[in-house]
């Protein structure tokens, strides 16, 4: 087993086309397999650039400067074949309503992943998109797969597009504000099914929130952001009772207090 | 002024730009360049274009000079397009407006009403409607609006059902405005942008109808117009192809002209709206 | 599907009270002729007299109230009976179903020509959108939709009939030529090759343009995004993400275009002779033929509204946002 991190991020800045300012500056952290880290800040501190440049999704003619070094292979080559979005990486956004495409089936939409990362048979991505459905907790799996997507709720949207990410079974999953646009409810289930998943699967774990006590619950890791910096990255237990940066306190205290204890107890 | 410079800025909106000032320049400096009536004979019929130098495109079958016709006639097409799409749009704006602030019967029986002008292809309805009353110049224009007005009318009373519900129409109405001045005063100038997206093409196929319109014989006798020139230059078709595609080219260059202009306005509108 | 027979039946009901108000303001318009056909056939056989005007007057039931003759009109369009033409003689509508079978031969090509093409190359632009391709194809669709049709007939008769001779230049088929079967068939095909072209390029325009809009927009969406997310082909992202929904406002679209394309077939059918509905049309504008006018407007309303009701239908199939109803699993 190699000690070099999953992924070693040093010096990333990105600018989008035509911004004026970068969304990243200077960014470096490292990231260990099967490690689980929260990335915490405001809004427009940069969290989702940085997920979206992990996971290779930043839209055409945004610049990026400094590296990503997976596995240790910092040549192009290997960056070329790891990682592949849908086999390696699992990307959520915040809006299932969005993500799901509403004139296709809710079973193709989980197995074409599986379908072309995998070389699955229609048949058998059938069989495997009812057993993800199964996985991520949906009820009537079997009905669901000719179902589309607005004719199911938020939350079971959410959990479709949980299984449609995870379908070519990728080890790294990256969640994006995912329990955001839900209710307070669906929040703390969702989160717990993302537990369950990683804990099974053997996966790393990128979440994105700016609740802080999602984070706490959930991360061994936490990285907070404030206006594209990295202000302070740690383990979470550190990070949260004893923050080094000013910034970061002042982050803290403006939230829920911490004292509630965490609605989601992580698997030990 | 500045989403005029932005549509300087636009290529579609420079070249189109560029094209509709040769072609108006050339339809108002034509009674000046072209003193004399454009449908009185000068020369021998069917001379050549670029053969004389005092008839640089030839004459047609009676011996008119072909480029004063087109000079002229560039005024005509651009006079009858504008005309018939300020006249749609301003029909359709208003029936637009009052259907989708009055809501109810008001709204239903309008909204018939623009289906059946919408139903009818707009081309038959001028046709029946200049064969009627008879081929002049405000007739033709009327035509063509008729068969215009349903589609900006379609698109107010959209965009007037979003704004109506919107605070700053609730807050117009406990002061106490007079619902006819919310609509407007208040409701109309914000519904206006998308419609307005609507003029270049409405301006485009107004002076595409109006050429069919001459093209079939149905357009004002007294008035040369470029359809009317391609009528009479089919008949001739085999010997004096030129007579056909002159004018041909000037309507596609204007109408040209006119949708890379509107590209250019919504363009330049889309950036202001991204920088609001 | 239940859906399909709501959306059926709302159709049918909305569009009656749309055919009573085409048919007032038609004969509203059409009462306000200067002279009617029986003066349009006198002066066609040199004139006559007084009495004689006022005999076929009577004859043809033009002496009576505009009331009443709406009334009679419109009872008599209920049963089928769209009157009588007086210039050719013969019932409305046997002349014009006569008539229609042509220009639907056409327009139908035409339709299936620029629908097929403009989408497709629509999807190809719309795959790169901003790459060169996309702006040239940009380009070329542009300035096919800012062409008149009938001046592209032309043209197309120039170069293609009377230049190169490999097309004729005009009518539906080789007059007497005896041909039946397959050889006629082929005939026809071949008179119909420019008029087809002429009416389907411009159009083909259009659809080139809106499918490529539509897939501009959809690419924004966060579902494509998504499908990127997967690592689904390229192939599959644009074709079964983008384009499936691009499909639904294309066809919206090709509801409005088959109004439009009626309308164009006026022209074209006059530049190649072609004998359909388009040029019964100018025949009975020359003839100042009141009813045939009539009669003419009222078959194009219905076939917009049927057209516009395939088109709902096709709209329901492909969205299963609509008419399905909402069900939870």
């Amino acid at each position: 087993m190699s000690l070099a991190p999953l992924l070693k991020i040093e010096g990333l800045s990105v600018t989008y086309h035509c911004a004026a300012q970068p969304s990243l500056r200077n960014v470096s952290l490292q990231l260990q397999e099967k490690q689980r880290l929260a990335i915490i800040g405001e809004s427009g501190s940069g969290k989702s650039t940085l997920a979206r440049c992990i996971a290779g999704l930043l839209p055409r003619g945004a610049k990026t400067e400094g590296q990503l070094i997976w596995n240790g292979h910092p040549d192009k080559s290997h960056q070329a074949r790891f990682p592949t979005p849908g086999r390696d990486i699992a990307y959520i956004f915040q809006d299932p309503s969005a993500s799901l495409n509403p004139v296709l089936t809710i079973g193709e939409q989980v197995a074409e992943a599986a379908i072309r990362h995998l070389r699955l048979t229609r048949k058998q991505a059938r069989a495997h998109a009812r057993d993800l459905l199964t996985e991520v907790q949906l009820p009537n799996p079997d009905a669901l797969l000719s179902a589309y997507p607005h004719q199911i709720s938020g939350g079971q949207r959410q959990r479709v597009a949980i299984a449609a990410a995870i379908s070519a079974a990728p080890k790294i999953l990256i969640a994006d504000e995912a329990t955001s646009a839900l209710d307070t409810i669906t929040q703390a289930a969702i989160a717990r099914l993302l537990g369950r998943l990683v804990s099974a699967n053997g996966m790393t774990l990128i979440f994105i929130t700016h609740d802080i006590a999602l984070a706490s619950s959930l991360a061994d890791e936490i990285a907070v952001f404030q206006s594209g910096r990295l202000i302070e990255s740690g383990k979470a237990q550190d990070v949260l009772s004893n923050p080094a940066s000013g910034d970061t306190k002042r982050l803290l205290s403006s939230h829920l207090d911490l004292t509630t204890p965490p609605q989601i107890r992580r698997a030990s | 002024m500045t989403v005029l410079s932005q549509v300087f800025r636009s290529r579609e909106g420079l070249v189109g730009l560029a094209i509709l000032f040769v072609v108006a320049a050339s339809g108002l400096s034509a009674p000046f360049v072209f003193p004399n009536d454009p449908l009185s004979i000068v020369a021998a019929p069917l001379i050549p274009p670029f053969t004389d130098r005092a008839l640089p495109l030839g004459t047609d079958t009676l011996g008119r000079d072909v480029l004063a016709c087109l000079f002229h006639a560039a005024r005509s097409s651009l006079l009858v397009g504008l005309c018939a799409a300020a006249a749609a749009l301003l029909i359709g704006t208003v029936m637009g407006t009052l259907a989708g602030f009055a809501g109810g019967i008001i709204d239903e029986a309008l909204m018939r009403i623009t289906d059946a002008f919408q139903i009818v292809p707009s081309f038959l309805l001028a046709l029946a409607f200049v064969s009627t009353i008879g081929p002049s110049l405000p007739i033709v224009v009327i035509a063509i609006a008729l068969g215009a007005w349903a589609d900006p009318a379609r698109l107010t009373r959209a965009q007037v059902l979003s704004i109506r519900e919107r605070d700053y129409v609730a807050s117009a109405r406990t002061i106490g405005m007079h619902p006819m001045e919310i609509a407007f005063r208040q409701i109309l100038p914000n519904a206006l942008p998308p419609v307005m997206a609507l003029a270049a093409i409405i301006v485009a196929a107004a002076i595409l109808t109006e050429a069919a319109l001459s093209f079939l014989g149905l357009g004002d006798p007294n008035i040369v117009t470029w359809g009317g020139m391609i009528a009479e230059g089919r008949n001739v078709l085999r010997s004096a192809a030129y007579l056909s595609i002159i004018p041909g080219m000037a309507l596609l260059a204007t109408v040209l002209g006119v949708y890379l202009l509107g590209e250019g306005i919504n363009k330049a509108f889309a950036g202001q709206g991204a920088a609001r | 599907m239940g859906g399909a027979g709501r959306i059926l039946r709302r159709r049918l009901i909305s569009a009656i009270p749309v055919l009573i108000i085409v048919l007032l303001f038609t004969f509203l318009l059409l009462e306000n002729a200067s002279g009617d056909a029986v003066d349009a056939y006198l002066v066609s056989i040199g004139g006559g007299d007084a009495s004689l005007r006022d005999s076929l007057r009577t004859q043809y039931g033009l002496d009576h109230s505009a009331l009443w003759r709406l009334w009679l009109y419109a009872t008599s369009v209920l049963k089928l009976d769209l009157g009588w033409s007086v210039a050719f003689d013969r019932p409305v509508l046997s002349l014009i179903m006569e008539r229609l079978p042509n220009t639907l031969l056409l327009m139908g090509s035409a339709t299936l020509l620029s629908f097929i093409l403009g989408t497709a190359l629509g999807i190809v632009a719309g795959a790169k959108p901003g790459s060169l391709l996309d702006r040239a194809l940009s380009s070329v669709s542009l300035a096919l939709y800012a062409v008149p049709g009938f001046w592209l007939g032309l043209v197309l008769v120039l170069v293609f009939a009377v230049k190169l001779r490999w097309l004729p230049t005009s009518g539906l088929e080789t007059i007497a030529s005896g041909k039946q079967g397959f050889a006629r068939a082929l005939d026809i095909a071949r008179h119909l090759v420019l008029p087809v072209a002429s009416l389907g390029l411009i159009y083909l325009g259009l659809f080139l343009r809106v499918m490529r809009s539509a897939m501009g927009e959809i690419w924004r969406m966060e579902f494509v995004s998504f499908a990127q997310s997967k690592g689904l082909s390229r192939a599959r992202v644009v074709l079964r993400h983008v384009a499936r929904n691009a499909a639904l406002p294309l066809l919206t679209v090709l509801g409005l275009q088959s109004a439009m394309m009626l309308g164009g077939s006026v022209v074209i059918e006059s530049v190649f002779a072609i004998p359909g509905f388009g040029r019964l049309a100018q025949e009975a504008v020359a003839g100042r033929d009141t009813p045939l006018l009539m009669g003419i407007i009222l078959v194009s309303a219905v076939f917009v509204i049927l057209v516009n009701l395939i088109v709902d239908l096709l709209y329901a199939l492909l969205d299963p946002r609509i008419g399905a109803g909402e069900e939870t699993a």
